[in-house]
């Protein structure tokens, strides 16, 4: 299944509740279509982008210190038909949890593990969060911003 | 899962012990770790454990301005340094809006390009050290060496390049590199010849790779692998291709792609594209435009306008993407390495459940791994 840019922002705006999806310029951003979605909404985004025949680039997060948010990244792209897509979610950083998308595109295991080891946000669902960069006992997120050595 | 569940009805005893491959083993690639669960020959789990040379770039990149993180790049993945520094000046000169002279590009491609070679040359060479043919590395290194020496009178590195700059690069090449590249082209096809003639068609090559370490092209895009392993189970994905940077629209060029999806698909996909790489390299040159090699006014700090951007190029390995943060000062806000070996080796333990031990090492070693890529 191959959707246009337009297509495939509809059908973002088509889950429940509406989620955010607009087409960015390439040339400026480097990718096609940027989507915020709510936290409980990763899986179906995954899902979605998976009937599209997108694979998974990476996932990562982003610290917002003096928002109080936690942001997580996942890129796509599409092995035929030159598309990138980002899908975004905020999470509050008291409590960065969010569900992992692991069931849909495995590879996210192990980017998901490194996002938990970066900046300590909890994929609920992962079967393994014990560090897969950082030393085995690291008890410390070193990309959150108000981390010291 | 317990160990019992991965027990196929066909093979193996049933009982089960844990053999550590690496991080020191001599037929592993670096300081890779697998923690492999054997069923007597038989692979029942391969738990690969990353980290042992974890240097933490991106940090690295927090806390040091634009132009200060470059050297970075080029230790990732330190035999496609190339690739790497040219998706990050890229990115970088796309937001600040820096407009690279013609000839600059024209040589990014001829310094990726034979930086490619150089990198495919020492996987051959390793990969066949793996299988246990111990020949084929000198060949290999020979050849890699000429490259070494072209690229070094260039940019004062054999591996580690910072050659490229924000807007161009740090010198001109000479006539020296120009006549040795073109040297190099044509030194360097009759000995793929020779490659041929010496390995790819020998027979103990072939019992050891066809039909060994099936991936397909699902699987690649469920894990993200890119690179020779996806050109190896039928898809034409190459991002000079999907997502054309620098000057590589101007060249004419294949992408190899074998459907077969095992490791012999994979050896095949890299040596042509070592073919492919000397069509590159030989077409630039010809067509190797006059003129500067730096832009005109690059600020001696530069400031990115708030905003995430992403870049991706084709590294040796596969897809190597920046997703860069700027919160509009001289320092990164957040710099993000998307990393082919990472997800190329990330499918290992799918692929390589009730595989023998010896095709397993077959498998691994086809995926071109290079451990500080992984690590980061």
């Amino acid at each position: 299944m191959t959707l246009s840019l337009q297509e495939l922002a509809g059908r973002f705006s088509q889950l429940c509740p509406p989620a955010q999806a607009q087409e960015v310029d390439y040339a400026a951003r480097g990718f096609h279509l940027d989507a915020l979605v709510q936290p409980g909404q990763v899986v179906a985004a995954a899902e979605l982008l998976d009937q599209c025949g997108f694979a998974l680039d990476t996932i990562t997060g982003m610290d917002w210190l003096e928002a109080g948010e936690m942001e997580v990244v996942y890129d796509y792209f599409h092995p035929q038909a030159a598309t990138r897509a980002a899908v975004r979610a905020r999470l509050p950083r008291r409590e960065p949890e969010i569900p992992t998308i692991g069931a849909v595109f495995p590879g996210a295991n192990w980017h998901e593990r490194e996002t938990h080891d970066f900046f300590g946000i909890r994929f609920l669902g992962h079967p393994d969060l014990t560090p897969l960069l950082l030393p085995e006992d690291a008890d410390f997120h070193p990309l959150r911003k108000d981390f010291a050595p | 899962m317990s160990a019992n569940a991965y027990i196929a009805a066909d093979s193996g005893t049933g009982e089960t012990f844990v053999l550590n491959l690496g991080p020191q083993h001599p037929a592993t690639h670096g300081v890779l770790r697998v923690k492999l669960t054997m069923d007597g020959e038989y692979i029942r789990r391969a738990e690969p454990v990353c980290g042992y040379i974890h240097r933490m770039h991106e940090k690295m990149g927090e806390n040091r301005t634009w132009a200060q993180f470059l050297p970075n790049t080029s230790r990732i993945d330190y035999l496609s340094a190339m690739a790497y520094t040219q998706a990050y000046v890229a990115r970088v000169e796309r937001a600040a809006r820096l407009a690279v002279p013609p000839r600059a590009e024209y040589i990014r491609v001829i310094t990726c390009e034979l930086n490619r070679i150089s990198s495919h040359l020492v996987w051959f060479g390793a990969f066949l050290l793996d299988l246990g043919g111990f020949t084929p590395l000198l060949y290999a290194f020979d050849d890699r060496e000429k490259i070494l020496d072209l690229l070094e009178a260039i940019t004062g590195s054999r591996l580690t390049y910072c050659y490229y700059r924000f807007g161009g690069l740090c010198n001109d090449v000479d006539k020296d590199f120009i006549e040795g590249s073109r040297a190099f082209v044509a030194h360097m096809r009759p000995r793929l010849e020779l490659y041929r003639k010496l390995v790819t068609d020998n027979i103990i090559l072939r019992k050891r790779l066809e039909g060994i370490g099936p991936i397909s092209a699902q699987m690649c895009r469920r894990y993200g692998a890119t690179g020779p392993v996806i050109r190896g189970s039928g898809v034409a994905y190459d991002v000079r291709k999907v997502e054309p940077y620098s000057a590589y629209p101007e060249f004419d060029f294949d992408i190899p792609v074998f459907k077969e999806g095992d490791c012999m698909a994979r050896y095949l996909v890299r040596m042509e594209e070592i073919r492919q790489s000397l069509r590159i390299v030989e077409q630039a040159l010809d067509r190797l435009p006059e003129g500067p090699v730096m832009a005109e006014k690059v600020p001696r700090t530069l400031k990115i306008p708030p905003g995430d951007y992403c870049f991706a190029v084709e590294a040796a390995r596969g897809r190597f993407a920046v997703r860069l943060v700027s919160d509009g000062t001289d320092t990164p806000y957040r710099v993000k390495l998307r990393t082919p070996s990472f997800s190329n080796l990330s499918l290992f333990e799918e692929a390589s459940r009730d595989m023998m031990l010896p095709d397993a090492l077959a498998l691994m070693g086809s995926l071109d791994l290079v451990i500080p890529d992984i690590d980061r």
